[in-house]
């Protein structure tokens, strides 16, 4: 065994991370991002996207919804640290997999080139409900609506029909069906 | 109409109807509306200190040791963060403290006014809960739920920040809410369920320990008392936490002494070896569980606990009990004596192989140390302290370091609430101040600060406090010229190379004390450590009492780092007989 050399431990034993979508429904007051964002990189997770805006503007409620990974038993810490924040309300996570749940991201692509380039791209996005934006003779911005991993692919496929700039949202997340989370 | 209050007035209103009696402070230019309106209350009296940090850990010291939150009122800038060590040291030991610190001008937040920092950002990640207050109207409500927050609960610290010209602004006062729902953030909904699982669990159990912690001392004397019936009509062993000790009696049979990194070579076998572990109020610290993979391998596992986000967080358990230790531990204790149906039969025979184990780790006296009639042993000292001290209801505080584990293992506590030590966060400078707060809490109490020389030299500066208010504190510093605990680490893990943890240059206590404005007395004989003692104890005063003491000594048993707990390093007598043992067979 190694000598750790300090007044610590050495870490052991590691457990497969998984990526998961966290929900937080917050009081939307000053500075309450801060504690969420500032709790994940205060303890040391991961947060691969964010989202957040107001959704109820009588009680003052916005909506996060973070995609981060990490091994069970930190997904666990993540719930029940964001529940001891006092502006959180309730906290829902998903596992990316879960099929009761869809995600979205929303991405602007700007396509610089002709006609025919730009309806090269438009065919190429055709499985994400393409819309067109904004249309010049030379120039299109496109929106669409998909998962990260496709966006991700589309974003590689489109640079060589002439995408000069990438904008895109973090996922956001809403279960299947009339039930909601409480 | 009711009468309109300026903030200021407010913020006393508001500690009035939270009974507040002593705030720890410090006057800047953005706090003096508030430092204006204290003549017009009598009823709080204001504790001057010397640097915010002190003020921070004298009102941890007064938390802790009366179960009140503690008050602290700090300028704009470098009054706020000289008291951030304070309170991230709250933070990790679960200390009631709500901080109140002035800010700049609204118009001015935002850029770089004198003394302006942002306050509310620094403080986040330190405390419960912060609050910037930049509407008067919701100033009385801010400071309600501040108290709110800080007491229920896990306790903790919270910080509100209040520009200078909301202590000026008017508005209505409001008068604290009855209690009304937490958000959802206070935990005791424990299941009758969980109570039966678990007491089944203590039915079958044949190697049982129980380890206690901060959350009994946190939950109240009741859960001390609570505690004790527990451990009587089981009769199980119980070990105890640094924060723990007090809430057991430290004299009675049954405790093992402290567990973890220096804790007693019965508490730590006993932990490794069980087959039913009960922690009450702890959170399986690094400096507890050693090397995670090899805790306690084969044990079912028992947490109580008030925070949900301590269960599972290091230490899988295989039941959890999220409530209030009081509220868990009374209702076990009525399960169990309803089970036996009165009769006091338990399961005392099943477990007496066990005690029977545990006697046989006793007998190796772990905590023995080699002691010296020329220089004076750092745990002899300790020990005579106790002897002289315990009758008297003594409170002790300590710095962080070698005297601090000495402390914890030669001082035995009876009582909850009388020790008062930083252990998670593990502040040198800690005690002395603390020792302040304790005092004030309780002015007609023994209270000593157990010191190292260089620990206690990072807040000195609160010695005038002591004098200004004639708090007789007992400042008894270890004193071995080395950071005891750095040159420990340097001698077991650098090869003896002593980088940076030997002062010189030391002061001389003697008058610095006099300096001060204090008494000043030194032991650097054993044969006059007990008279010296007593001469500390007897004076009415503040008093710094240097003990010399053998520079060498090291602080044992111990686990060495990535260790389980039966692995442990023991003290100067074992490896001496090891020693000879080693020689012995090379003989052969």
């Amino acid at each position: 065994m190694p000598k750790s050399k300090s007044a610590y431990s050495i870490p052991t034993k590691k457990q497969k991370p998984d990526t998961y979508i966290f929900v937080v429904w917050v009081d939307n007051e000053a500075g309450v991002l801060a504690r969420v964002v500032g709790l994940f990189s205060g303890r040391g997770y991961n947060i691969e996207s964010l989202a957040v805006a107001e959704v109820d503007a009588v009680k003052n409620i916005s909506r996060i919804t973070i995609v981060t990974t990490g091994t069970p038993q930190v997904i666990d810490q993540i719930r029940l640290q964001l529940t001891k924040l006092v502006p959180v309300h309730k906290v829902a996570e998903f596992k990316r997999e879960d099929k009761g749940v869809i995600f979205k991201e929303m991405a602007l692509f700007k396509v610089a080139g002709k006609r025919n380039k730009i309806q090269k791209c438009l065919n190429a996005c055709k499985k994400f409900n393409p819309v067109i934006l904004d249309e010049t003779k030379n120039s299109a911005v496109i929106q669409i609506t998909a998962l990260r991993r496709e966006i991700d692919k589309m974003n590689k496929k489109l640079k060589p029909l002439g995408l000069i700039s990438t904008s895109r949202t973090g996922a956001v997340a809403m279960t299947r069906g009339a039930k909601i989370f409480n | 109409m009711p009468k309109l209050l300026t903030g200021a007035e407010i913020v006393f209103k508001c500690l009035e109807d939270q009974k507040v009696e002593h705030i720890f402070g410090y006057p800047g230019g953005a706090v003096l509306p508030i430092y204006d309106e204290l003549k017009n209350h009598p009823s709080i009296k204001h504790i001057l200190v010397r640097h915010e940090q002190g003020a921070g850990h004298a009102a941890e010291g007064y938390a802790r040791s009366s179960g009140k939150p503690g008050v602290v009122l700090v300028t704009s800038g470098p009054g706020a963060t000289n008291v951030v060590t304070a309170l991230t040291d709250a933070y990790m030991d679960s200390v009631p403290l709500v901080c109140i610190s002035g800010q700049v001008p609204t118009h001015l937040i935002g850029t770089d006014a004198f003394q302006e920092c942002d306050t509310t950002g620094i403080t986040r990640p330190c405390t419960k809960h912060n609050w910037l207050v930049k509407d008067i109207n919701d100033l009385s409500k801010v400071m309600h739920e501040a108290f709110r927050v800080a007491t229920t609960g896990r306790p903790g610290p919270v910080l509100i920040d209040i520009p200078k010209d909301i202590q000026f602004a008017k508005t209505k006062y409001k008068k604290p809410n009855k209690e009304k729902k937490l958000n959802g953030k206070s935990h005791n909904k424990f299941s009758k369920d969980q109570i039966d699982e678990f007491v089944k669990l203590l039915k079958k159990s044949k190697k049982p320990i129980i380890y206690s912690g901060g959350g009994v001392i946190n939950s109240g004397p009741k859960a001390s008392q609570a505690l004790r019936e527990f451990v009587e009509i089981t009769g199980f062993p119980i070990t105890s936490t640094l924060q723990g000790l007090g809430a057991y009696p430290g004299d009675d049979n049954q405790f093992l002494g402290m567990l973890g990194m220096h804790g007693t070579y019965e508490a730590n076998n006993a932990m490794h070896d069980c087959d039913l572990l009960i922690n009450i109020g702890a959170r399986f610290d690094d400096r507890i569980t050693g090397k995670i993979d090899e805790f306690s391998p084969n044990s079912k596992k028992v947490h109580i606990d008030i925070d949900p986000s301590s269960i599972n967080k290091i230490i899988k358990v295989d039941l959890a009990i999220v409530g209030d230790v009081t509220s868990v531990i009374s209702k076990i204790n009525k399960t169990i004596t309803k089970s036996k149906n009165g009769h006091s039969k338990s399961n005392k025979s099943n477990i007496a192989k066990w005690w029977e184990q545990i006697e046989k780790w006793r007998e190796k006296d772990s905590l023995n140390f080699i002691n010296s009639s020329e220089s004076i042993k750092p745990q002899h000292a300790v020990r005579r302290l106790y002897e002289l001290t315990k009758d008297k209801d003594t409170y002790v505080t300590t710095e962080v370091g070698q005297h601090q584990m000495w402390a914890a293992q030669h001082y035995k506590f009876n009582k909850p609430n009388r020790w008062m030590t930083s252990g998670g966060l593990g502040t040198m400078g800690y005690g002395l101040p603390a020792a302040v707060g304790v005092q004030i809490a309780h002015p007609e109490k023994l209270v000593i600060d157990i010191a190292g020389e260089a620990s206690v030299l990072m807040t000195m500066q609160e010695m005038s406090t002591a004098v200004q208010y004639n708090l007789p504190i007992k400042i008894f510093i270890l004193n071995n010229q080395y950071m005891g605990m750095v040159r420990q680490w340097q001698e077991l893990l650098h090869e003896k190379n002593y980088s940076e943890s030997y002062s010189e240059a030391l002061p001389d206590f003697m008058k610095m004390a006099e300096a001060y404005g204090c008494k000043g007395i030194k032991a650097d004989n054993p044969a006059d450590l007990d008279d010296k003692i007593q001469e500390m104890i007897d004076y009415d005063g503040p008093v710094i009492f240097d003990c010399h003491v053998d520079p060498n000594e090291n602080c044992f048993p111990m686990i060495p780092s990535g260790k389980p707990h039966n692995q442990m390093i023991l003290g100067p007598n074992d490896q001496e007989e090891n020693k000879i043992k080693g020689k012995g067979k090379a003989l052969v």
